[in-house]
């Protein structure tokens, strides 16, 4: 299988603060991938320097084949690339329905107001609250909202920074299962990092597992599972 | 004080209310962006006035003379932005200050020495005995009441309806997140001071017939649009024009009534020194906490 996104030896730094060393990996296309680790290991980051997110990088990032790194942000998501961030990036002044069409700014066809429809499918709780402001949204609902701002650029690759954080785990089971569905429907890629290594095992055919800015393990996510150490870190085993 | 004296008042505070209106929500516009205010949007104006003046003087019919100066603050808006605002992104409060009043100095000394500094008469497109003057309003400050109405209509239209007004809308609250969604923010700030500039334009073209065209002629207008965009609350678009005709009702009536027409600017302090002091997010502002 071909790489759709893929790391070379990434190292990353926040002004002085180096946090990304020699960070490699790739998103096989069509594939959904975890980034596993502990708070601070560098997951965030590594999104962020995939975006080129006030984050300075070294080393290759390719996408679709071409390189991205020192690009701007915005000219790399319009490559295909949809960021769901670290807090979920809502504009909480705008009605939901703008979110919504803020995801679909860049294009210019006539499948927007079937892509709305077809997210609303995905969360039914939006469709009722489209000409709410987005920042009386509850948590759960803005997670959804993030998600579906995203879809709505119909990306190739979707960047998903911990959708589980800070909801009920009735909601977090549901958000699975349904990028589960737009992984397998859509065809569209997955990267996501999590805490939850446990939901995430679950989900995903390939685990990269960060410490301290560096990959230090790489599966199948039974292999993951099985390796004691990982067990005893991240599933309380 | 006769009825009629008293209504006459407070319809030409509306009419003046209306300027300070459109440059109340430039100075909003640019700030809900950049989280600066643009001490310079008076100056900018006035510098747009006498464009508008030189080409009217050369024999451009008045509305196109409108029209081109319009584009033209536009495209300065925008190069102000690009060429010197940009480089300040990141700097601290008070740079950016000092580059305003810089901005503010460089205007009005230009003026000085390109335009001169003597008091010129600005001709206003409508007729002094036009039908749609009334007892209590002069033809002009009809027209300008009815432009400025206009110009606020398209420009609240163009951010509510629009892809480009909701991108620059999205830019101003999260650029990180517009980032995200492919915005180009830097260039949605260039729009933003260019559109700024245009109201400001039109506040001018709009003022100069009334206080005669000169490089100081501002100078009273912007203080009064401080305040009309502190007291609608200095974040909220909607609240810079209520606020603007507010501060021109009450300025009018204070002024003939209460303190005189002399200490009007002070009406105004008084405004931006109140709300300070009271209700620092303004009457329709939000109230912003910052947790340290």
């Amino acid at each position: 299988m071909t790489a759709l996104l893929e790391l070379e030896r990434v190292d990353a730094e926040y002004g002085a603060t180096a946090v990304l060393r020699g960070v490699s990996l790739a998103v096989p296309d069509g594939g959904m991938v975890a980034l596993l680790g502990a708070n601070g290991a560098g997951k965030t980051t590594t999104l962020r320097a995939i975006c080129q997110m006030s984050v300075r990088t070294r080393g290759a990032i390719r996408f679709a084949g071409g390189r991205i790194d020192g690009r701007a942000t915005e000219t790399i998501v319009r490559l295909g690339i949809g960021h769901v961030p670290e807090g979920r990036g809502t504009f909480h002044s705008l009605t939901v329905d703008e979110n919504l069409r803020l995801g679909a700014l860049r294009r210019t066809d006539r499948g927007i107001a079937g892509d709305r429809d077809r997210v609303c499918g995905y969360f039914p709780v939006l469709a009722s609250r489209l000409r709410q402001q987005a920042g009386t949204l509850s948590g759960g609902e803005q997670q959804m909202l993030a998600i579906s701002r995203a879809l709505m650029a119909r990306p190739r690759l979707l960047l998903l920074d911990e959708p589980s954080f800070g909801l009920a785990p009735v909601l977090v089971q549901e958000i699975f299962r349904i990028l589960k569905v737009i992984n397998r429907d859509e065809k569209m890629s997955i990267l996501l990092v999590e805490q939850n290594a446990r939901l995430a095992l679950d989900l995903v055919e390939h685990v990269y597992l960060l410490e301290t800015g560096r990959v230090v393990a790489s599966g199948p996510p039974q292999q993951i599972a099985a390796d004691a150490s990982v067990r005893r870190a991240y599933l309380g085993q | 004080m006769t009825m009629q004296a008293f209504l006459h008042q407070l319809a030409s505070g509306l009419a003046s209310g209306s300027i300070y209106a459109s440059l109340a929500l430039a100075l909003v516009m640019i700030f809900k962006a950049t989280h600066h205010v643009n001490f310079a949007q008076g100056e900018i104006a006035m510098f747009s006035t006498y464009v508008a003046y030189t080409l009217i003087k050369a024999g451009v019919a008045y509305w196109l003379a409108f029209a081109i100066t319009l584009v033209g603050s536009f495209l300065a808006g925008l190069a102000i932005e690009r060429g010197i605002m940009r480089l300040l992104r990141n700097a601290p409060v008070l740079t950016a200050v000092v580059v305003f009043i810089g901005l503010l100095v460089v205007f009005n000394g230009t003026a000085g020495l390109v335009f001169g500094q003597t008091i010129q008469e600005f001709p206003s497109p409508f007729d002094p005995h036009a039908w749609y003057g009334t007892t209590y309003l002069s033809p002009h400050e009809v027209g300008a009441l009815a432009v400025t109405l206009i110009v606020l209509g398209v420009v609240f239209a163009f951010f509510r309806f629009t892809r480009l007004g909701l991108a620059m809308r999205a830019a101003a609250e999260s650029p990180e997140s517009s980032r995200l969604v492919g915005i180009r923010v830097g260039w949605m700030l260039a729009l933003g001071w260019g559109l700024a500039a245009v109201l400001g334009a039109v506040a001018g073209m709009m003022t100069a017939p009334i206080v005669f065209l000169e490089p100081n002629m501002m100078g009273g207008v912007i203080l009064y649009a401080f305040a009309a965009a502190l007291l609608g609350g200095i974040d909220n678009p909607w609240g810079a024009p209520i606020g603007g005709f507010i501060v021109g009702v009450l300025v009018n009536l204070g002024g003939a009534y209460v303190v005189g027409s002399h200490l009007q600017q002070a009406l105004a302090l008084a405004v931006i020194l109140a709300v300070l002091v009271f209700r620092p997010s303004g009457l329709f502002g939000r109230t912003v906490v910052v947790r340290v």
